[in-house]
């Protein structure tokens, strides 16, 4: 437990002491809220939907989480290039608790960027149903991070620069954000669309995130959880079998 | 203390290290020398765990390399050619991690730091980020890391490139007391050729992967007939330039390590 600990501490003081880490964090996810959710919050006003802030809010944390924990494979592309890797890789510990030490550091660093863009949001007027909720939403986002700093950790592994895990990230996640019904409401879309929604699991979280801050779901919660979990434990099992392989 | 017997690496139909045997025996200083691509890097990775052999045995304290790699490893510290310290942690944080990942308990980690730090004269300095530090505080930080688990062999990576000489000399003086007064095997490899003639007790000069000579500074000057090791060394391995085929990732470490130098 003790070098999970540690290595999770490792990702905790290195986030912490990038201020521009931090402030980039919440710049993307600020320049959605703003300019999305009061771009589009009139039309959506008019075609009956009632306010898009409100229902904008659960999708752009879900975008902070995922998008800052898969981050956390390019710490290990960055760890391997300058050399810290080895480090590890050398000492007598299992690189499944590498692995693991790392994802939870990469998960609680997103999370808390997450936690971020929920207080920036309440600044700009958005209320949770229920305050008690906010808790539900920080676990739904803790769960999905750890799955997708756990992807990334595999990814990492085997690409061997920065281009090419951007690239990877840009086909993969970009879609499978976009694709999720985080900016926009599921009900009216085509059915090609639906479709690919319906298998996305991202699509899911985001849906159990708007359950817990708005009081809203299209999937059900018990379905939004189940998918969350199975996600986390593919994602986990996945990063864990190619952090196995990765070389120093 | 290190057993290497008919040790072989090939990737796909290239043999890196062909059929090598040597043995290094407690407190000695040993030195692997050989021209770019001979060899050294595959067989200090093999010996240190990052690379599993394609053939043959090796021994670290007694423990088999590739069926025993925890023991193994718990025996040997280790200083990189290029630094793996993190730049964004305190020398104090590095020392820490690095203890807690050789299971090393707590009060011991807090007096072995201390010593070790204040012996590479850097405690004034425990607090700082790593990033702040110049090349050769570094590289007596890594060592010190190193040796927190009190490992019985320690290899060291080509450890003074880049130092200026003032660094260099205080390096092999801990590592020569390390030798002497702990009786710690030490594994390096160099390019500077009077370091290894000063600092090794036995030397293995490696090329295409065999080795061709092992024996001690006095022994290969007196078999080749001449007067410096450098001497002897070119005369064994010829004045032919040779290519080494790098990895990306050393590749770019090289270009990190040139631009911090400038």
């Amino acid at each position: 437990m003790k070098v999970i600990y540690i290595l999770w501490l490792r990702q905790i003081k290195r986030f912490f002491r990038s201020k521009s880490r931090i402030v980039g964090s919440v710049g993307q996810p600020m320049l959605f809220l703003l300019a999305l959710g009061y771009g589009l919050g009139s039309v959506y006003k008019r075609a009956g939907q009632g306010d898009y802030l409100h229902f904008l809010v659960p999708g752009i944390m879900i975008q902070t989480a995922l998008f800052a924990a898969m981050f956390y494979g390019a710490m290990i592309i960055f760890d391997r290039q300058f050399g810290f890797l080895k480090e590890t890789m050398v000492s007598p510990v299992s690189r499944l608790k590498i692995m693991i030490g790392g994802a939870l550091g990469g998960a609680t660093t997103a999370t808390l960027q997450g936690i971020l863009v929920l207080v920036v949001s309440y600044a700009l007027g958005f209320r949770a149903s229920h305050f008690l909720m906010v808790f539900v939403a920080i676990f739904i986002m803790l769960i999905l991070s750890l799955a997708v700093a756990s992807f990334s950790s595999g990814i990492g592994s085997f690409v061997e620069d920065m281009q090419g895990f951007q690239s990877i990230n840009q086909f993969l996640v970009f879609p499978l954000y976009f694709l999720s019904g985080a900016l926009y409401p599921l009900n009216n879309v085509p059915t090609w669309l639906r479709i690919i929604a319906e298998i996305n699991p991202i699509s899911y979280t985001v849906d159990f995130m708007r359950w817990a801050l708005i009081g809203q779901t299209k999937f059900g919660i018990t379905k939004d959880l189940v998918v969350l979990l199975i996600t986390l434990v593919v994602c986990v099992l996945f990063g864990a079998y190619r952090f196995k392989k990765v070389q120093a | 203390m290190i057993e290497v017997n008919d040790l072989v690496k090939r990737f796909n139909k290239f043999t890196a290290v062909d059929h090598i045997s040597f043995d290094v025996k407690e407190g000695e200083r040993f030195a692997l020398l050989g021209p770019n691509g001979a060899g050294k890097s595959t067989t200090i990775k093999m010996l240190t765990t990052l690379l599993e052999p394609s053939e043959g045995q090796l021994f670290l304290n007694g423990y088999n390399v590739v069926k025993e790699k925890d023991q193994a490893r718990k025996s040997f510290g280790i200083v990189f050619q290029d630094p793996s310290l993190d730049n964004d942690m305190t020398a104090w944080e590095n020392m820490q991690l690095h203890a807690i990942l050789y299971g090393v308990n707590t009060s011991k980690l807090k007096k072995r730091s201390k010593e070790l730090l204040e012996l590479v004269e850097l405690w004034n300095r425990k607090d700082s980020l790593v990033k702040t530090f110049s090349g050769g505080m570094k590289r007596r930080l890594e060592i010190a890391r190193g040796l927190i688990h009190e490992p019985k062999i320690l290899f060291l990576d080509e450890p003074t490139v880049g130092l200026d000489a003032q660094t260099r000399s205080l390096l092999w003086n801990y590592v020569d007391n390390l030798s002497k007064v702990k009786k710690m095997t030490i594994f390096f490899t160099t390019h500077y050729l009077e370091e290894a003639e000063n600092n090794a007790d036995k030397i293995a000069i490696i090329d295409h992967g065999k080795i061709i000579q092992i024996g001690s500074p006095k022994d290969l000057m007196k078999l080749t007939k001449t007067k410096t090791l450098e001497k002897a060394y070119l005369k064994l391995t010829g004045e032919s330039i040779r290519d080494e085929k790098v990895d990306p990732h050393e590749a770019w470490r090289s270009r990190v390590r040139a631009r911090n130098m400038r």
